[in-house]
C-alpha cells in the first residue's frame, strides 16, 4: 500500500496529540483538578487513529473510552473533550456522563457509548443496517474489547451483522487484561478473531501498535463494506499500559510483559519508520511536539474558564422536545 | 402450554367475532377491533412516512405471532417489515442506531414478557441518550402484555412499572380500538423511546369507532375520563378498563355515580386528571393488572397522599396481581387478576365511608 506524506503527517500529529492530551489529563488528574476517575489512553493511540483515519467522512464511528485518538481524527475540539473532563458546561455531555463517555456528536460520525460496552455493538450495527436500508456507501465502525467479548449482545450483534450482510467493521481492541482479567480467564480462544467464522464473517488478527498495519487492514476492509462486501472483524492485538483507570497499580501484570509493551510503542514505532522513510527529524518533532502542547494549554485554559453546568437546568432534556414537523 | 396454543386460541377468537361483526364492515364511521386499530396505525404511518419501518421476530412473512403485521410485509417488503434473529437486545439496540440515522424503527416484542431481555438496551442506552448527548432516539417498543389467554408466567406479564420507574422513557397503554390507534400515532411520530403495551386479550373482543386519516391521535400524557361521575374514582389503564367500565354500570343502577379515569399514558403521567378526579369524588380507587409492590398505582397513591390529602374522605385503596408469576391454570389466573366483582367489591367498601 501507499502512504501518502499527508496521511502519515496527520497520522503522526494525532498519535502525539493523544499521548500529550493522555500525559495532560494525568498530570491534572494528580494536581486534584479533574472530576472523577480517569482512563489511560497508552499503547492504543495506532488502533484509534488509524482505525479512524481509514473512515471516510460520512462514516459513523461507535469508540471506547480508549479510543480518544479516532475523537479527535473524526473532529472533537480539543477544547470541547477538555471540558467534559472538567465536568464543565462546554463538554459534549455538559457534565452529565463521565469524562470520556457520553461525548456522542452525530454531526462529528460519533456515538458516545455507555458503561455497558457491549451495548455499543448493536448500536454501531443499527447505524450500518439504516446505511444498508437507505443504500448510502457509508461503513460503521465499532470498537470493543477482549473484556466485552464475552458479553452475550457481543455476538447478538455480530451474528445481527452478518445475517444482514451489513457494511459494518468490528475492531477488537485486545489489550489483554479487562480490570484484572487476563483474556486467558475471559476465553478459551487465542483470539477473538476465532469467532468471527461462527458468524460465517471474516476475520484477521493483526499486531495493534503498527499503525501501517492497522490502517491498511482497516481501510481494505472499510472500502470492502462500502462496497457492498458485508461485514469483518479486525483483531488488534496490544497492552494496557496503565492500570484499567488511575487508580489501579495493576500489580496483577507481570512487569515483564509492561517492558516487552514497551519496546512495542505504536508512537516510537511510527516515528523510527518516519525517519527511515525521511519524514522525520529532530527539529520537525520538537517543532510538532512544541506546536501540540500549545494546543492542549489552549484547550486547558479553555475548560478552566468554561462555565460549570447549571443545576437549575438539572431535569431538562430528560425528554426530546416534541415538534410539530414530526 | 407454547405460545402457538395461544395464538390458536386467538385465532379461533377472530373467526367466531369477525363472522359476527361482517354487517358492520365497510360501513361509515368505521368499526375496528383493538388490534386491526394496530394494525391501521402502523400501516397508515408507513404508507405517510418512509422512516418507519417495523422490526421483530415473525412480523414479516408470518404477519407476527398475533398477526398485527398481516399484510404489512406483502405491502411494505422485507425491507420495511424485517423478520429478525431471534436477539431481543440486540433488536432494541439496532433500532437505537437506525433511529440515529433518521429512521423510525417499530419494534415489536413478541411477548411483553420478552422485553426484559432487551432491558439494557432499553434502560441503560435508549433511554440515557438525549439526557447525556442531547440525541434523541425516536423508536417505539410494541409489548404485547396482559393475561386471560392462559398463557403462564411467561406469557402474560404486564412490566410497565419497570419503564415508568427508569428515566427518560414514555409509556402508553392505550385500551380502546380508538386510543390504540390514537397513542400509536403520537408514538411513532414522538422523538423520544416510546413503550407501547397493547393487550393480548382485547386484541379481538373489543370493537369501537376509528377515527380515519390525521383525525384521533391521542397526545402522550393526557388522560381520558372514561365515565363521569362523582362518588368514587377508579382510576386505572389497559384491559382492566373494561372491568372497571363494567362495575361502574353494575353501581350505577345502585345509584352510585363512579368516575373512571382511563390514564393511558403512564410516563408522563397526567398529575392533573389524576387530583381533579381525586377532587371531585374524594374517593380513589387504583386498578392494575401488573402486580402490587412498587406498582404504578403506588405512585399514583403517593402523589394522592401528597397533593390531595385534604379532599379525601377514604383511605386510597389498590386493586393489584398479587406479588406473584401470573400462574396458568385457569382458577388460578382468574384469581389473581382484577375483575368486575373484585373492582365492585373494592368500589363498596369505599362507597361505604
Amino acid at each position: 500500500m501507499n502512504f501518502s506524506t499527508d496521511l502519515l503527517e496527520r497520522a503522526y500529529y494525532f498519535m502525539r496529540f493523544t499521548r500529550a492530551f493522555d500525559d495532560r489529563l494525568d498530570f491534572l488528574f494528580k494536581q486534584g483538578k479533574l472530576v472523577g476517575g480517569l482512563f489511560s489512553q497508552r499503547g492504543h493511540e495506532a488502533i484509534s487513529v488509524g482505525a479512524a483515519l481509514a473512515l471516510g467522512p460520512n462514516d459513523v464511528i461507535s469508540p471506547l473510552h480508549r479510543d480518544m485518538g479516532a475523537y479527535f481524527v473524526r473532529g472533537m475540539t480539543a477544547e470541547r473533550l477538555m471540558s467534559q473532563f472538567f465536568g464543565r458546561a462546554t463538554g459534549p455531555s455538559r457534565g452529565r456522563d463521565v469524562n470520556m463517555h457520553g461525548n456522542g456528536d452525530l454531526s462529528l460520525g460519533i456515538i458516545g457509548f455507555v458503561s455497558h460496552l457491549p451495548q455499543a455493538l448493536p448500536v454501531a450495527v443499527g447505524v450500518a443496517h439504516a446505511f444498508k436500508l437507505k443504500r448510502e456507501p457509508r461503513v460503521a465502525m465499532n470498537f470493543f474489547g477482549d473484556g466485552a467479548s464475552s458479553e452475550g449482545l457481543t455476538h447478538e450483534a455480530m451474528n445481527w451483522a452478518s445475517v444482514f450482510h451489513l457494511p459494518m467493521i468490528f475492531i477488537v481492541e485486545n489489550n489483554q487484561y479487562a480490570y484484572s482479567t487476563p483474556t486467558k480467564k475471559q476465553m478459551r480462544n487465542e483470539n477473538v478473531a476465532d469467532r468471527a467464522a461462527g458468524y460465517a464473517m471474516p476475520s484477521i488478527v493483526i499486531d495493534g501498535n503498527d499503525f501501517f498495519q492497522v490502517y491498511e487492514t482497516v481501510h481494505q476492509a472499510v472500502e470492502h463494506a462500502r462496497n457492498g462486501g458485508g461485514p469483518a472483524l479486525i483483531e488488534c492485538k496490544t497492552m494496557r499500559m496503565r492500570g484499567h483507570a488511575v487508580h489501579d497499580n495493576m500489580s496483577y501484570v507481570p512487569k515483564e510483559l509492561i517492558a516487552e509493551w514497551e519496546q512495542r510503542d505504536p508512537i516510537l514505532r511510527f516515528e523510527n519508520r518516519l525517519r527511515e522513510m525521511d519524514l522525520l527529524d529532530d527539529a520537525k518533532q520538537n517543532e510538532l511536539l512544541a506546536r501540540i502542547e500549545r494546543e492542549i494549554d489552549a484547550a486547558q485554559t479553555f475548560a478552566e474558564n468554561a462555565p460549570l453546568p447549571d443545576a437549575e437546568r438539572l431535569t431538562e432534556g430528560i425528554f426530546a422536545v416534541v415538534t410539530d414537523d414530526e | 402450554m407454547t405460545w402457538d396454543s395461544i395464538i390458536q386460541r386467538e385465532s379461533t377468537t377472530e373467526i367466531s367475532r369477525s363472522a359476527r361483526n361482517d354487517s358492520t364492515r365497510g360501513s361509515a364511521p368505521r368499526e375496528l377491533t383493538y388490534l386491526e386499530a394496530i394494525r391501521d396505525a402502523l400501516q397508515y404511518e408507513m404508507r405517510r412516512d418512509a422512516r418507519v419501518l417495523i422490526m421483530g421476530e415473525d412480523v414479516g412473512v408470518f404477519g407476527g405471532a398475533f398477526k398485527v403485521t398481516d399484510g404489512l410485509f406483502q405491502e411494505f417488503g422485507q425491507e420495511r417489515v424485517i423478520d429478525t434473529p431471534m436477539a431481543e437486545l440486540c433488536m432494541v439496540g439496532a433500532a437505537t442506531g437506525m433511529a440515529f440515522m433518521g429512521l423510525r424503527p417499530v419494534v415489536e416484542m413478541q411477548f411483553a414478557d420478552f422485553i426484559s431481555t432487551a432491558f439494557d438496551s432499553i434502560v441503560q442506552y435508549a433511554a440515557t441518550n438525549h439526557y447525556r448527548w442531547n440525541e434523541p432516539v425516536p423508536w417505539v417498543i410494541r409489548a404485547p402484555g396482559g393475561g386471560g389467554l392462559r398463557g403462564g408466567p411467561f406469557h402474560s406479564q404486564n412490566p410497565e412499572a419497570w419503564f415508568v420507574h427508569a428515566p427518560g422513557l414514555k409509556v402508553v397503554t392505550p385500551a380502546t380500538p380508538a386510543d390504540a390507534r390514537g397513542l400509536l400515532l403520537s408514538a411513532i411520530r414522538d422523538p423520544n423511546p416510546v413503550i407501547y403495551f397493547e393487550y393480548k386479550s382485547l386484541y379481538r373482543s373489543i370493537r369501537g369507532t376509528v377515527p380515519e386519516g390525521e383525525n384521533g391521535i391521542v397526545p402522550i400524557g393526557k388522560a381520558n375520563i372514561a365515565r363521569s361521575g362523582t362518588d368514587l374514582s377508579i382510576i386505572t389503564y389497559g384491559a382492566p378498563l373494561h372491568e372497571a367500565l363494567k362495575a361502574a354500570e353494575e353501581l350505577a343502577r345502585e345509584n352510585f355515580k363512579v368516575e373512571v379515569l382511563d390514564l393511558r399514558t403512564l410516563k408522563p403521567l397526567d398529575t392533573d386528571a389524576i387530583f381533579e378526579t381525586t377532587r371531585k369524588t374524594s374517593k380513589v380507587l387504583i386498578v392494575h393488572e401488573a402486580n402490587l409492590t412498587c406498582g404504578v398505582g403506588a405512585e399514583i397513591s403517593a402523589l394522592i397522599s401528597q397533593h390531595a390529602f385534604e379532599f379525601l374522605d377514604a383511605p386510597i385503596m389498590r386493586l393489584a396481581a398479587p406479588d406473584i408469576p401470573p400462574p396458568y391454570a385457569p382458577i388460578l389466573e382468574d384469581a389473581s387478576r382484577p375483575n368486575k366483582e373484585k373492582i365492585l367489591q373494592a368500589a363498596r367498601k369505599l362507597l361505604a365511608y
